[in-house]
């Protein structure tokens, strides 16, 4: 019994595919471009052609449909709140029921099902990118795309190694959250019942301890980091340096011909 | 207050690729009054076994009875197990958060519904229990005690409840020599002077030798050896091989076997070591 093992962040799916393979920079790109194209066009039609490629690549990647969609679980209310709001404010079109001042229109039907599509594509695209990379790879192809700016005084590493550190400490402190949990469990702490205000006080001999432990563990990461002569990105060589291969021009070429198939689709059918 | 285990096994992410048996067909009966040493390599689940203790852990098969109740029965009142059986956790100094010590300490007995009124008493005898002056420690904030105050105050946490079974599990790890010893005689005077069930998680072999009136050695989530200190000690060579090992007095009285000098197989502490060896000199020196 564990109970905080549900929570998962950064839920990374280990393969070999050609998905995984790609380089992190190409796959943060091709993403990003996604969303904004998501954004640009307009229409079910579109809609449908890139919900189709992003099954493909899902295909390609073998990760199964079931945890592709365990990422929308917790967005559910949101796309079901988007949804049942579009269908009951927007106007125009034919009335298809009524029952006092409630009243659902055709346009408001559409419009509810096209923007909670948009959610839902959003999601399960932006998690195929977490699902096939894992995350020092993706931070790593940040820090990449990042690096540019470093001229500006954009301090690209900095963020990147933030980034890693985080995602590095968050399965560890769920377990602590779990183990101080289970000791103040063993003083008689009740977790469960009460009314808001006393759950949430009932919160703080598992959030203060948490906290300590947080604060000491970066204390001790620092002080081990410097120990190890860390002195920030200049001047750093890396063991795994990224380079884009002739998969990843292909993945760009295919990706820019469906996105523009996806753009004509909506512009002229 | 007896805890009886019957056919117990524990498996974590079953189903899954990481699934893991960390324990396998446990069975174990712990009379009261006893002084348990439990004792095992890293990964061999001590710690899973003694959370089932309490039932912070659900078996996944078997079961585990506290005075007569299952813990499995849906109807035992699992937080009035908890009070009965006080389970102190690794570094225990980590789950302090209060503000002062004497409400941290107060924090059990507070959810058991202890009144005000009895509090104070409760907590005091628990922090003279661990040998701490309560008047001088009571205000104070537990975050700016030493390493070793702070788990002393933790381990009066649990005791201010007043278990009839105290489990520890690795309460010494981390503590200086002195810290050590003097924690391992306030455990052993609980378990003399107030008749405390003990049990006693650990990885060294030489407090467990000093204390425990009997040892139960885990391997791999089973139990290989259960009896008295000196018929398990006898086993030096199995001991050996689960990544053990004897205390240092035992392998010296091992060691002096196999020279050829008449001494028994095991000696628990340095002073009982020191008295056979001081007799076996004088017996020499006789001839």
């Amino acid at each position: 019994m564990s109970i905080l093992k549900n929570v998962t962040i950064g839920q990374y799916y280990p393969g070999d595919s050609v998905v995984h393979r790609l380089d992190p920079r190409t796959k943060l790109v091709l993403s990003f471009a996604f969303i904004i194209v998501l954004f640009l066009v307009n229409g079910f039609l579109p809609y449908l052609w890139l919900a189709a490629l992003v099954m493909v690549v899902a295909q390609i990647a073998r990760v199964p449909l079931k945890i592709m969609l365990r990422g929308l679980s917790p967005l559910k209310f949101i796309i079901a709140l988007t949804f049942l709001l579009h269908l009951f404010t927007t106007r125009g079109g034919t009335v298809l029921w009524q029952l006092g001042f409630l009243r659902i229109e055709s346009n408001g039907l559409a419009q509810g099902a096209f923007l909670a599509f948009r959610l839902i594509l959003l999601v399960v695209a932006t998690s195929l990118l977490t699902l096939t990379t894992s995350p020092i790879a993706l931070t790593d192809g940040l820090e990449r795309i990042l690096s540019p700016g470093a001229r500006f005084g954009l301090p690209a590493h900095e963020l990147a190694m933030m980034m890693t550190i985080a995602l590095r400490f968050i399965p560890t402190l769920i377990e602590e959250a779990d183990k101080i949990m289970r000791a103040q469990l063993a003083r008689g702490a009740d977790f469960e019942s009460g009314g808001l205000i006393k759950r949430a006080k009932s919160l703080l001999p598992l959030l203060v301890p948490l906290f300590v432990s947080a604060f000491r563990r970066a204390d001790e990461l620092a002080m081990a980091m410097e120990a190890r002569a860390y002195r920030g990105g200049k001047h750093r060589t890396r063991l795994k340096v990224l380079k884009y291969t002739a998969k990843d021009f292909w993945a760009y070429f295919l990706a820019a011909l469906a996105f523009g198939i996806a753009y004509f689709l909506g512009r002229w059918v | 207050m007896s805890i009886t285990i019957r056919n117990l096994s524990s498996v974590y992410n079953p189903g899954t690729p990481f699934e893991v048996r960390a324990l396998d067909n446990i069975n174990l009966s712990i009379g009261e009054g006893e002084f348990v040493g439990l004792i095992g390599p890293t990964g061999s689940g001590k710690s899973t076994l003694v959370q089932h203790f309490n039932g912070l852990i659900r078996p996944s098969q078997g079961e585990v009875v506290v005075d007569g109740r299952s813990l499995t029965d849906k109807a035992t009142d699992l937080r009035e197990v908890r009070q009965r059986v006080g389970l102190v956790f690794q570094y225990p100094e980590h789950q302090l958060f209060e503000e002062t010590v004497f409400a941290d300490v107060a924090f059990g007995p507070k959810n058991q519904g202890v009144p005000e009124a009895e509090l104070k008493e409760r907590v005091n005898e628990a922090l003279t229990l661990v040998g701490l002056d309560p008047s001088a420690i009571c205000d104070r904030s537990p975050f700016e005690l030493s390493g070793g105050q702070m788990r002393r105050v933790a381990i009066a946490g649990i005791l201010a409840m007043r278990p009839k079974v105290l489990v520890l599990d690795e309460p010494t790890a981390g503590l200086d020599p002195q810290g050590r010893d003097e924690l391992l005689d306030q455990l052993q005077q609980l378990h003399s002077r107030a008749g405390m069930t003990v049990i006693l998680v650990s990885h060294s072999m030489e407090d467990i030798a000093r204390v425990a009136t009997r040892l139960v050695v885990l391997h791999r989530g089973q139990i290989v050896a259960d009896g008295s200190p000196r018929q398990v000690f006898t086993q030096a060579k199995m001991l050996m091989d689960v990544g053990l090992g004897v205390p240092q007095v035992t392998e010296l009285m091992l060691a002096l076997r196999e020279k050829g000098y008449p001494v028994p197989e095991v000696a628990l502490t340095v002073e009982e070591a020191c008295a056979i060896i001081l007799g076996l000199h004088r017996g020499g020196e006789g001839q």
